[in-house]
């Protein structure tokens, strides 16, 4: 295989050096180095990164191919410097036997993209009453090591408990879409001032909160860690950071539209904003920001969640929650941390590469940027500044909330284990 | 005035105004033997129901057609949710068919919203009731009623409701009216208070501009007009309220309480009501209660919605009107 030299790039936003990949390794890492055999790329001026790691992605392969599939949604990841994604177990069949994990892992295999962890349905269906084979889709050869229901809580207690209990015996988490289901009966958007002027049902916090709160104690008392997938409101923040301070072995994250957008967006009812937990409101966003730079939230994760046109062109009610996020990620959390100074580049690969891989259980990614790691990275051009554009995306669907928005920066270079998956800018 | 009519926080109160006195020239017309007027001659008006409301419809297509309106009733009850023919096509087809104005009735909050502003249509759009959300003619129908039974039929003209001390009792949490009532009757500058059991009114209240009170008897006393919501009898089967009996004790009107109010001040309904549960017989049936007149006076204001939103600047009556015509079709 060739070597690459790539050239002059502040090293997690740090010193300019010079960063040789031979192979499937990074070879050396320091200044000046021989350029002799290699494809040099200049990178002067811009940020080189170990390739991003999503906890929270939605490609949607089996049964909606429609929206997405892991090719086109590992292609999307890519563009947005991802090198591994954990796909949700939401498919059509459900993820949660061994023979759906393992089809949906070949897939990735086969994209050669990004690599693709699948996650584990919790329970049978998603149905929230028994407990799927999880060690079997642990022992398959997709290592399962996530297990989650997403797009529905694990919301009786007793079920969640021993789902807790029971992966401890491999090293398992299970990650809580944390969502009471009483009280978020026909809920449309975050309950709040917004809510009630325009006449949408209410999605209020405590649903998200009161499972929370409850999950951390769960974990607590029979020893196990536990994640909580996309944190949305105040509340949960000071309920992980008080978990946390007792010593409870929590995890949590937080999408990137969390951290820019409000509710105040679904006044225009474009359904482009509905998401699942809703937007909040600015104290929320603030809190949230905070809280991924002070640790008490560990990661970002996208929660990309493509859908077709025609599920988001119609009226608020009939419309899907979702949105895409993998290909506009990275920019939100520039402008939202890095910009605001709330973080710094070695910030953010610890918690969109280092940390959720950590979480995930992969040793292969979220790897230090030195002489003998995999070479998984991603260069990022900071100064950039552009205006989103869906045509250009490499998903399948164009439900972003950032259409015509402007945002900074951008992937340049993506390589997955050497391999060049983007090459400025685009796919390769 | 805006080209369509969506919230009545669209209006100011010079607009609120204006339909309130196009209104009473429109009420003059329906006391002529001859009750049409050639205002919207040649123009085509749909009411697109994906809601069940002949009392709206009804409303609605007696105002169109006293204007000389071609009227066109559609009826997409069910289809948009379930895999039918989408708010989106069926949008395209009135397009095709060349509407002028759509009067619209969803069961999704936001949906006229989403047909005024996605560029599926042109021509104005009115909304005549969506989900929770808001009901504006059915607001400014109350204003007028109001106008006219506290300030008078003549003496209303060109004036406002300042001061108007208006009770809106019951769901407030799931209606449309009473969300557009507040923001016009705000707009009017009448004193709002919304009075409902604290499960029935929704969180995020305080950004309203009125008054909350859970006692209906606290607030009679000092009420101009109360306007009875009517409230479903399901709702207690998700917990709203234990039992019909006692909504009724705390929140519902009958005689003893409409005896506590000032001897001027109106019971209004926007019907349809239930007897027995929001207001009593007794209510209902006394010559306090404007239930009646208030569908009456529907007309009118409608008549005034539609004449404003696509007749324009002329007069309304006038004894040489000439037939309008379109120029964006
Ligand atoms: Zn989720």
């Amino acid at each position: 295989m060739s070597k690459i030299l790539i050239r002059g790039a502040k090293v997690l936003g740090g010193e300019a050096q010079d960063v040789l990949i031979d192979g499937e390794t990074i070879a050396e890492v320091g200044q000046n180095l021989s350029a002799e055999g290699a494809t040099v790329i200049e990178a002067e001026g811009q940020v080189l990164l170990p390739g991003l790691v999503d906890l929270h992605t939605h490609l949607r392969e089996p049964g909606r191919e429609d929206s997405e599939t892991v090719l086109t949604g590992t292609r999307a990841a890519a563009s947005g410097g991802y090198t591994a994604v954990f796909a949700m177990a939401n498919t059509f069949p459900v993820a949660d036997t061994a023979g759906v994990v393992e089809q949906v892992w070949r897939l990735g295999k086969e994209s050669g993209y990004c690599d693709v962890q699948p996650i584990g349905a919790v329970t049978v269906g998603l149905e929230g009453k028994q407990l799927s084979e999880l060690g079997a889709m642990h022992d398959s050869a997709a290592r399962v090591t996530v297990f989650s229901d997403d797009g529905k809580c694990v919301d009786d207690a007793v079920i969640m408990r021993r789902a807790l209990e029971y992966v401890k015996a491999f090293g398992g988490v299970v990650a809580q879409h944390a969502q009471e289901p009483r009280l978020t009966e026909g809920a449309q958007m975050n309950e709040g001032v917004v809510s009630a002027e325009l006449g949408l049902g209410g999605w209020p916090a405590v649903a998200e909160e009161s499972i929370i709160a409850r999950d951390v104690l769960l974990a607590e008392h029979v020893g196990s860690r536990v994640h909580i997938c996309h944190l949305s409101t105040a509340g949960s923040v000071e309920i992980v950071r008080w978990a946390k301070s007792r010593g409870i072995d929590v995890t949590a994250e937080v999408t990137p539209h969390h951290l820019l957008l409000t509710d105040e967006l679904v006044r225009s009812y474009n359904a482009v904003y509905k998401v699942n937990p809703p937007l909040r409101t600015e104290r929320d966003v603030m809190a949230l920001r905070e809280a991924l730079a002070d640790g008490t939230i560990d990661i970002v994760a996208t929660d990309h969640a493509p859908h077709p046109h025609e599920d988001k062109d119609c009226e608020w009610a009939a419309a899907a929650m979702g949105m895409v996020g993998l290909e506009t990620a990275l920019s939100v959390v520039q402008q939202t941390m890095v910009e605001t100074g709330l973080l710094d580049w070695a910030g953010i690969a610890e918690r969109m590469s280092f940390a959720p891989a950590r979480i995930g259980g992969l040793d292969n990614h979220g790897r230090p940027v030195s002489a003998g790691e995999p070479a998984n990275l991603t260069l990022v051009d900071t100064s950039y500044r552009g205006v989103v554009d869906p045509a250009h995306f490499a998903s399948r669907s164009r439900n972003t909330p950032y259409e015509g928005r402007e945002l900074p920066g951008r992937v340049t270079h993506t390589f997955l284990r050497g391999r060049a998956t983007v090459v400025d800018g685009k796919l390769a | 005035m805006k080209r369509h009519l969506i919230s009545a926080a669209d209006l100011t109160r010079d607009d609120a105004v204006l339909i309130l006195d196009t209104a009473e020239e429109m009420a003059r017309v329906a006391d002529r033997p001859i009750k049409k007027l050639p205002t919207l001659r040649g123009l085509t008006v749909v009411n697109l129901f994906f809601e069940d409301s002949t009392r709206t419809r009804i409303s609605f297509e007696a105002a169109a057609k006293r204007l000389s309106a071609d009227v066109i009733n559609f009826s997409a009850k069910g289809s948009s949710v379930s895999k039918g023919e989408s708010l989106k096509d069926t949008a395209l087809t009135l397009e095709a068919m060349g509407a002028d104005a759509v009067v619209i009735r969803h069961h999704a909050s936001g949906a006229p919203y989403r047909l005024a502003t996605s560029g599926w249509i042109d021509s104005a759009v009115v909304n005549a009731g969506d989900g929770t959300h808001e009901h504006p003619t059915q607001a400014l129908l109350d204003a007028f009623t109001m106008r006219r039974r506290l300030v008078g039929r003549d003496a209303g003209l060109g004036k406002d409701l300042n001061g108007r001390r208006i009770t809106i009792v019951g769901d407030v949490l799931h209606s449309r009216v009473a969300r557009s009532n507040v923001q016009l009757l705000h707009t009017l500058g009448a004193e709002v208070t919304v009075v409902a059991p604290p499960t029935l009114v929704p969180i995020g209240v305080e950004s309203w501009p009125c008054e909350v009170s859970y006692s209906l008897d606290d607030v009679l006393p000092k009420s101009d007009a109360v306007m009875m919501l009517r409230v479903q009898r399901e709702r207690m089967n998700a917990a709203f309220f234990p039992t019909e009996r006692e909504y009724s004790r705390r929140y519902g009107l009958d005689g003893d309480r409409m005896a506590k109010m000032p001897e001027h001040a109106i019971v209004m309904h926007p019907g349809p009501m239930n007897r027995g549960m929001e207001i009593t017989a007794e209510v209902a049936d006394s010559d306090r209660c404007t239930a009646v007149e208030q569908v009456a006076n529907g007309v009118s204001t409608r008549m005034a919605v539609l004449y404003l939103l696509l007749g324009g600047s002329e007069p309304a009556v006038t004894t040489t009107s000439t037939p309008r015509i379109e120029e964006s079709k």
